[in-house]
């Protein structure tokens, strides 16, 4: 082989490795993302923690891995339905904070807009300690680059209940307005989510009760949406069990005003958990096995067969849904690839969401 | 019926294999040094496009500023305002045994292409240290502090780390040399004029590459390869044309035995195809070996002419054989094409009188003339009126082409007034003879003037350069001692301590620039005697000194008053934080390639507060005193001190790897040109004896012939290298005040080296003699029985 060819051989390996190398699975490394690997020195989640806020709304270095993720569900002007998803994630090398260079923080934003025939998506990688990218508690904002979710809170109220979100990519941008209508939920035990038989667990809460407003940037031009949105704080060294290899995961409006969120881990065998929410905000965990989920519905997108409509059954809670997604093909094609887009659905009850499935 | 043709052509070749040998062996050699050049060529290329991929980031665009450093705050600004960029810090630095580039990068934000071939789990590695570096960069550094781990995807003489680890080993916290601007850029991003207006975008390939710093030393070399090329073409022409004559009778049976013309021509040119693929092979596989000895040389003199990796081993390049291959064939087809042409038009019983061939010739010797005029007018005007490196070498071939052409003219005068003088009947018939020879051998001894004239141009052009940089060192290296400081706390605590215990510490700092448009550094300068009285300037204003220490104006190197066409005391350049300042002269620089400036050093410290000091230049009267006290006192280790005469024999060292690829090829060129006066003598020999029998008959002995054989030789050589002489010197005034100011940026003076020309004369003649001695040695063997039979012959 002639340098050239080299030089070209070592920028595949360097796009395919060094942008994706600390989420991405290698065939040896274990989960999701390598989400399932082994925590060596970093903090694990444990049930006595009680959340504490402002602090936990911040970053937790000494976790190996952390993220802030907002999805909305949104009607334009134009009558036609959208979906937009701004995400931040924080990776650690090692599980500490360190000035400049020496930082071992690495930092990775995603954002996706979702139309009925179109989806786009972006990506942005940086390091911690000189600025770039990093998580502030007061006042609180969560940035990456230009990219940032920042608050607009008044004193007297949560940092998380009035946020300014914007992202952009080559061909979209937008510029988002949250504003809390409800209280933080936490999910699981008091925020402690148990996400395997064996014990694997996260801390994790949310702010399902979101109005937005704002604009969408897109290739025929803007469009002023409003809707709903739904913030999910997360953190964990070791999320996944060995043999989990992704999820399957839903956040659901009722019309009655009602939340659900659900979720399974599919491993050697699958595990599930949930969290029924009242309008006021009083959540119910859902034990494993307590929710179903059936794939109705394959699509394929770049040779892989994912399940975009599924049936999610609730016996205990007298639910049976079928959900629809907005548009089948809402694939985050960027260094971690998964599916994740806006749905409705319908049966016993109706409404809209937003979907996640990972691993496919 | 073809193959009987076929066989009855080949077997000339049977009985005259030594013909065989020279028209194989100089098709091969050809295409050896072209081929050979050729790789070595392709191979630094190859170099430069990894290094390029590597350093400017594949084809990106650049942030840069003109004091080429921005503070890392202007990382994040331009990334919190939308801009996707990516930091690069750039510099050299000694690390353990070798002088190496620093490349820091930040592998997360790198635009693909760029960063190193990290393993997943090598990340944390890289960002706590981690460096990397090609196999023989690690072998050349030895031992050093820094972690690094061998990569075949890293330019040689490059060490790759993070931005962070980079900016302390290169004590440059804070900064970087540019941001890269990645390919792809989102919806909104701010103004450049907002965020950051002194800043320049320069878009992709406007960027220094180095390419364009080396272009000049890859033209030279493919001149030469051209050059030897061209040589060997004159063996496969004279070679094929002997064949050619000596066959002509055989031609004439062949045809009167019904072979048709079509048939004839198609077997001979089928004769030449298969000669060239052969020799054309084993020419590649010469070519290779002798790329594959020089390169090691040739990696140096780049590597240490303008810090460009070039990688010691060669790799083998299909699309090199090949090339080579169709240069081979195209030349043979230019060196044969005429004899196939004459046989094409050959009457079927033509006389084959070597008198009328020679009369026939007179006629091509007028065009010659003209044709040889002509190109000394274009020399002439070449010279007068045109620039540019092309031109440059435009002017060198055609001088050169000019004068080759006017060697048989001019040896044919000199034989047609020795023949008037001559009296005695064997010096009249000696001096006759010759002249009617002349034509077959002219090619040959065209060879041989264009190989002798090359070597003694560039040999001049050497030992000018040679003897001008010796002078120029000793003045530019007036410092007893240099002292490198290893960080800059050691460096104040050293300029205290020198203060007190020599006689002057002369800091050295500099920063990076761009002047001019060029790749420049700007060099601070304390006014002292040291430079007064020793820096040689070029065209100096009056007072240079006094004005420079004034603040008056500032001094540029050679390479930048040339190439940016600068004036002293007209011309001003424009200087990063310190604007405007007049040229009040310039200074040579041998062996740089970039642009160089020098101001005051309070000028400095106030336009660029907190750049290191690098060196100290150190005057004492007691070198060997002051290092062991500095050695002691600072603990500081030899490698951070050198003295005059260690400095001295490193540039030394380098400067003379510079030339040794030249010396190579002129070597083998003049090889080349010997093999083709054999080629020529050999073959013209075994046609003389027709010419010679008559002489025997009359009395003169076997002996006496071949001596006058021998003598012929000599006496046509030493004439060729009289000739060689003016026209090497015209050639070595082309190279040092055209091209190296073209190519390098400096001119030199030319000076003479007639013990060279001694020794050159010298191995000439010793190659003609050995050239002629073999036939000459052949007709005496040969002896009488021989020369009897050309009186039984049917001619």
């Amino acid at each position: 082989m002639n340098a050239d060819g080299k030089a070209r051989t070592l920028i595949a390996v360097l796009t395919g490795v060094v942008m994706a190398m600390l989420w991405l699975s290698p065939a040896a490394a274990q989960g999701f993302a390598g989400l399932g690997t082994t925590a060596e020195g970093f903090a694990i989640p444990s049930r006595d923690r009680r959340l504490q806020f402002p602090e936990d709304h911040g970053a937790h270095p000494e976790y190996r891995i952390e993220w802030w993720y907002l999805t909305a569900t949104l009607t334009g002007q134009d009558g036609q339905d959208y979906g937009v998803q701004w995400t931040l994630f924080r990776s650690a090398l090692a599980p500490y904070e360190d000035d400049g260079w020496n930082s071992p923080q690495v930092w990775m934003g995603h954002a996706g807009l979702t139309t009925a025939t179109r989806h786009f998506s972006a990506e942005r990688f940086g390091r911690g300690g000189v600025g770039q990218a990093g998580v502030t508690t007061d006042p609180f904002k969560a940035w990456i680059d230009e990219w940032h979710m920042t608050s607009q809170s008044h004193p007297e109220e949560d940092a998380l209940d009035r946020l300014d979100v914007h992202a952009q990519g080559e061909d979209f941008a937008f510029s988002l307005e949250f504003t809390a209508q409800g209280p933080l939920v936490f999910q699981g035990d008091e925020g402690y989510s148990v996400k395997s038989p064996t014990g694997q667990a996260s801390h994790y809460y949310s702010q399902p009760f979101y109005t937005v407003s704002g604009v969408l940037s897109l290739p025929d031009g803007p469009v002023t949406v409003s809707g709903q949105g739904w913030l999910d704080r997360e953190w964990s060294s070791q999320p996944l069990a060995d043999d989990q290899a992704g999820w399957d995961w839903v956040s659901l409006s009722f019309e009655d005003g009602h939340r659900m969120m659900g979720f399974q881990l599919r491993g050697t065998e699958i595990f599930t958990a949930g969290t029924w929410i009242t309008p006021e905000g009083d959540a119910t965990p859902l034990a494993d096995g307590a929710v179903q989920f059936k794939p109705l519905q394959h699509t394929s997108i770049k040779g892989r067969d994912v399940p975009t409509h599924w049936q999610i059954d609730w016996p205990d809670g007298a639910l049976s849904i079928t959900t629809e997604p907005l548009n089948p093909h809402a694939w985050m094609d960027l260094s971690i690839n998964y599916w994740e887009g806006p749905l409705r659905f319908s049966g016993t009850h109706s409404g809209r969401g937003y979907l996640e499935m990972t691993g496919y | 019926m073809t193959r009987s043709a076929l066989s009855a052509l080949l077997s000339h070749w049977l009985r005259n294999p030594v013909q065989l040998v020279m028209l194989l062996a100089g098709l091969a050699l050809a295409t050896a040094l072209w081929s050979g050049v050729q790789a070595l060529n392709a191979e630094a290329r190859a170099a430069y496009a990894t290094a390029e991929g590597l350093l400017s980031d594949g084809g990106t665009s650049q942030l840069e500023h003109p004091r080429g450093q921005i503070d890392e705050a202007h990382f994040v600004q331009f990334r919190r305002a939308g801009w996707q960029v990516s930091p690069v810090l750039e510099g050299r630095v000694e690390i353990g045994q070798a002088r190496v580039t620093v490349l820091g990068i930040e592998p997360l934000t790198a635009p693909a292409g760029a960063g190193p071939a990290l393993a997943a789990t090598d990340l944390q590695a890289f960002f706590n240290g981690l460096g990397y570096a090609h196999p023989q960069t690690l072998r050349e550094i030895g031992t050093s502090d820094l972690r690094l781990q061998a990569s075949e995807a890293i330019p040689m003489g490059t060490i790759l780390l993070d931005i962070g680890t980079a900016q302390s080993v290169l004590e440059r916290p804070g900064q970087i040399t540019r941001l890269t601007v990645g390919n792809v850029q989102p919806q909104d991003r701010a103004a450049l004029q907002a965020l950051a207006p002194d800043m320049r975008l320069l878009p992709p390939g406007e960027a220094p590459e180095l390419s364009g710093l080396t272009d000049s030393f890859h033209l030279n070399l493919t001149a030469f390869g051209l050059l030897a090329f061209a040589v060997g073409l004159f063996i496969v022409h004279s070679a094929v044309g002997l064949a050619f004559e000596q066959r002509r009778v055989m031609f004439r049976t062949l045809r009167a035995l019904g072979v048709p013309l079509r048939h004839l021509t198609a077997c001979l040119a089928a004769e030449l195809l298969v000669f060239a693929v052969l020799a054309g092979s084993a020419g590649l596989v010469l070519g290779y070996v002798l790329a594959s000895l020089l390169l090691p040389d040739v990696a140096l003199t780049l590597r240490g002419l303008y810090g460009a990796p070039v990688p010691g081993s060669l790799q083998f390049n299909p699309l090199w054989a090949a090339s080579g291959l169709g240069m081979t064939l195209a030349g043979t087809a230019l060196a044969g094409g005429q004899a196939l042409w004459r046989l094409w038009h050959l009457p079927l019983l033509a006389p084959a009188q070597p008198r009328a061939w020679a009369i026939a010739s007179d006629r091509g010797m007028r065009v010659q003339a003209v044709a040889a005029v002509l190109l000394a007018l274009l020399a002439l005007g070449l010279g007068q009126f045109g620039s540019g490196l092309m031109m440059g070498f435009a002017l060198l071939a055609a001088t050169l082409l000019a004068a080759a052409l006017a060697v048989p003219l001019f040896l044919s005068a000199i034989l047609r007034h020795a023949t008037t003088f001559a009296r005695a009947p064997v010096a009249q018939w000696f001096w006759a003879d010759s002249r009617q020879n002349l034509p077959r051998l002219s090619l040959a001894l065209m060879a041989l003037m264009l190989a002798l004239s090359a070597n003694i141009g560039v040999g001049t052009m050497v030992a000018s350069f040679r003897a001008t940089f010796i002078d120029w060192l000793d003045l530019r290296l007036v410092a007893e001692v240099n002292v490198i400081p290893r960080s800059q706390a050691e460096a104040q605590d050293l300029q205290v301590f020198l203060a007190r215990h020599a006689q002057a510490a002369l800091p050295m700092q500099r920063i990076d620039a761009q002047l001019a448009g060029q790749q420049a550094q700007i060099y601070a300068m304390m006014d002292h005697a040291t430079f007064r009285d020793n820096w040689p300037l070029i065209s100096p204003v009056d007072d240079v000194w006094d004005r420079l220490a004034a603040g008056d104006g500032i001094l540029v190197n050679e390479q930048l008053y040339r190439r940016a066409g600068l004036q002293s005391g007209v011309s001003f350049l424009d200087l990063p934080e310190i604007g405007a300042q007049q040229v009040l002269g310039a200074y040579p620089d041998y062996g740089n390639p970039l642009a160089q400036a020098v101001v005051t050093l309070d000028q400095f410290v106030a336009a660029y507060p907190q750049t290191p000091i690098r060196q100290f230049a150190v005057r004492t009267e007691t070198p060997q005193e002051l290092i062991a006290v500095l050695q002691d006192e600072f603990g500081l280790p030899s490698s951070q001190i050198t003295d005059q005469a260690q400095a001295k024999s490193l540039s030394m060292a380098i400067f003379e790897r510079t030339f040794v690829i030249t010396r190579a090829l002129n070597i083998l060129t003049l090889m080349v040109a010997a093999i083709a006066l054999f080629a020529a003598l050999v073959t013209l020999s075994g046609m003389r004896l027709a010419q010679l029998a008559p002489l025997w008959a009359l009395g003169l002995t076997v002996r006496q012939l071949a001596g006058l054989e021998l003598l012929r030789a000599l006496v046509l050589g030493g004439l060729t290298l009289l000739l060689a002489l003016p026209v090497g010197l015209a050639l070595a005034q082309i190279l040092l005040s055209v091209i190296n100011v073209q190519a390098f940026g400096w001119r030199l003076p030319m000076q003479v080296f007639p013990a060279d020309w001694a020794r050159l004369a010298a191995w000439a003649m010793l190659a003609v003699l050995i050239a002629a001695a073999l036939p000459a040695v052949r007709l005496w063997r040969r002896g009488a029985a021989q020369l009897l039979r050309v009186f039984a012959h049917e001619r």
